[in-house]
């Protein structure tokens, strides 16, 4: 019998490695035949640990399991969920980019072939550069970090490009709260954004690629250091990729804890070796990237949604999605929710739908207050307009930000000023410094909405007029965007502005 | 978490900044190689990479003091981060991190005084369908409660 047990660091926080050890402590009691493999997760962190047996036939769910659960799962007495792609959840997603998450050992090239990877880079071999180009721009996809740049695009203009060396980098500083999906691929399947990678680079003509991978995920970064290791001894990196006389190779380097990072010009002086500070732009990172070089900045879900789209041809990842928002979204359901963790779907489902039947309302119970869509930086939205698809230029449209598609969800307990706050207080801690409406802003900020807590309602204009400036003179999104969540707070909940000052009358 | 207590010499500190040298933009590589064998940046390594990569001091100590992960000084036996993060604080990760500071008598970044767990913030962990979460030294912990709090504590020694 073969147990599936996952080891991304989710299910791990949660105990599922004590699962796995309890697991070979009872088989070996009992003398039973019992292989272990450890995968990804599927996604569905409420019943993490999930543990899937293969008794011959076909793959069951259980979970959440623990240690005192294993006597009874491994006896067939311990109640499950059937087969994962039956649980509700799980059956209402169209998984392209996580196909392969949680079904096979993440560092198993052969499985990972198998489950058609590989299919993708040796189309890819075959066709010439401009062709690469054309095919990512047909797909539609477009910047799955947060700002929705069309990826062709990005990529034509490397192409044409002329240097003596390109660079493909993949943000991996993955530092909104609320998303986790970067992570999660990179832990459960490394190969895909490798071979994504791969594809760009013979694309645009880059031979060496980055993966600027946060120091707060030490799973991942051990996961795609060994699973580079394998794909370049087994010829899928390197030199002459696969027999094509191509080659193209990659590293992980890992960031030090500055959020700034994450956006593309920092992350590329972080690169180099210098404090991350935002560059001006122009010039364009696809210009003058890293080491002045012309370098594709993409994040790593646009880079490892880059096979599939090989595999089964533009038009098929084009044919999902609506409006100018094509393929997939990886919506990571956050915070304080009863179903929370991945769901890869078609754009355009609302935010309602997503917060109350897959979600299924809060952790707590309590009615939902807000939802902070897109990160840190992204609006809190109010129930009342869950009615918003969840589309780039759809939820732009209500005010509100997709960025890289976390959606945190809070309960009637959360007091709006506070999180105004704390958003200020975040962009103050983590301003690289360059630019004064950011560095000084938001210390003002968080000084002024002290000052609302207080009672002063003339902070109140001076808090949106700071905001202002902040979205109009901030060099990057962290200053720019900050104002996203101050004023959707002050706007969609004015009451939690205004209880000081109604105490202290 | 490595410990030192002699002050890491100029010939230790030169054998780590070679692994390095020919990496492409390999100050980053290098400040994390030696705080994995030191356990943090000795003073002594910023005039050694100044020299070797050709920039002022000031400017190396600028990038060291720019990163939230590079420390001055050696942390505690353990380290625990807590995260601070709107999702985490959406499950009562912020009160929880009250209590812990609060229970431990200290303020972040600081180390108990017996010298075994020093506590700092951390903003994601990537646990954000799990929270609270934490890390204590390399290893994240989710869904955690104030028992849960008090168990890890008392393994770190604190």
């Amino acid at each position: 019998m073969k147990l599936y047990i996952p080891m991304d660091s989710a299910a791990k926080a949660l105990g599922a490695d004590d699962v796995a050890e309890a697991v070979r402590r009872e088989a070996e009691a009992r003398d039973l035949d019992v292989t272990i493999i450890r995968t990804g997760t599927r996604g569905m962190i409420w019943l993490e640990p999930l543990v899937e047996i293969d008794r011959g036939n076909g793959r069951e769910a259980f979970g959440p399991v623990t240690s005192k659960d294993v006597p009874a799962l491994l006896d067939g007495t311990l109640d499950g969920h059937g087969p994962v792609e039956n649980i509700p959840f799980f059956a209402r997603q169209t998984r392209l980019t996580f196909a392969r998450c949680g079904v096979i050992d993440p560092l198993d090239l052969a499985d990972y072939e198998k489950h058609g990877g590989l299919v993708g880079l040796r189309r890819a071999i075959d066709l010439s550069s401009a062709e690469i180009v054309a095919e990512v721009t047909d797909s539609g996809l477009r910047g799955r970090g947060g700002a929705g740049f069309p990826t062709g695009i990005k990529w034509k203009t490397v192409m044409e490009a002329e240097a003596p060396q390109k660079y493909i980098v993949c943000n991996a500083d993955e530092g909104d709260s609320g998303t986790f999906a970067d992570r999660m691929i990179m832990e459960g399947d490394p190969f895909t954004l490798i071979e994504g990678m791969v594809i760009a680079g013979l694309g645009v003509g880059a031979t060496k690629g980055y993966v600027y991978l946060r120091s707060e995920y030490p799973d991942a970064i051990a996961v795609m250091n060994e699973a580079i290791r394998i794909a370049r001894d087994k010829g899928a990196l390197g030199e002459d990729i696969l027999g094509s006389k191509r080659s193209f190779d990659m590293e992980v380097r890992v960031g030090a804890g500055a959020y700034v990072c994450g956006e593309e010009t920092s992350l590329l002086n972080s690169l180099e070796g210098k404090r991350g500070v935002v560059r001006a732009k122009p010039p364009l990172p696809a210009l003058e990237g890293f080491l002045g070089r012309p370098t594709v900045v993409n994040n790593v879900i646009s880079l490892a949604t880059i096979p599939v789209i090989f595999e089964r041809g533009a038009q098929h990842y084009a044919d999902f999605g609506m409006g100018r928002s094509r393929g997939t979204v990886t919506l990571q359901i956050a915070g304080n929710v009863a179903r929370g963790g991945l769901f890869e779907t078609a754009f355009g489902i609302t935010l309602g739908e997503v917060v109350n039947d897959l979600g299924g309302g809060t952790r707590s119970g309590q009615p939902v207050k807000a939802v902070q869509v897109g990160g840190p930086l992204g609006a809190y939205i109010p129930v009342a307009n869950f009615d918003a698809p969840l589309g780039y230029e759809e939820l732009d449209a209500r005010g509100g930000l997709l960025g890289h598609a976390g959606l945190t969800v809070f309960d009637d307990s959360v007091d709006m000023l506070k999180m105004a706050r704390f958003a200020m207080e975040f962009c103050a801690v983590e301003s690289c410094g360059k630019c004064t409406p950011c560095r000084i802003g938001s210390v003002r900020g968080v000084e002024t909405i002290d000052r609302i807590a207080r009672g002063d309602a003339d902070a109140i204009p001076l808090l949106t007029d700071l905001c202002e400036t902040m979205t109009d003179g901030s060099l990057c999104a962290l200053g720019g965007f900050t104002p996203f969540p101050v004023m959707s707070a002050l706007n969609h909940f004015p009451d939690d502005f205004a209880t000081q000052k109604e105490a202290a009358e | 978490m490595p410990q030192t207590t002699s002050i890491p010499t100029d010939a230790e500190i030169d054998a780590i900044l070679a692994e390095h040298k020919h990496r492409e933009g390999p100050l980053l590589p290098m400040l994390h190689a030696l705080q994995a064998e030191f356990g943090y940046i000795p003073t002594a390594a910023i005039a050694r990479i100044s020299h070797l990569l050709n920039m002022t001091k000031a400017e190396v100590h600028g990038v060291v003091s720019f990163y939230h992960d590079f420390r001055e000084r050696p942390a505690g036996h353990h380290v625990v981060k807590i995260c601070r993060a709107e999702a985490c604080q959406a499950v009562g990760g912020d009160a929880l991190a009250e209590e812990t500071l609060a229970k431990l008598g200290l303020d972040w970044h600081a180390t108990t005084p017996n010298g075994a767990l020093t506590v700092e913030p951390v903003y994601c962990l990537g646990m954000c369908a799990c929270g609270p979460a934490a890390m204590v030294d390399d290893k994240v912990v989710g869904r955690l409660d104030a028992a849960r709090m008090a168990r890890i504590l008392t393994e770190a020694g604190a």
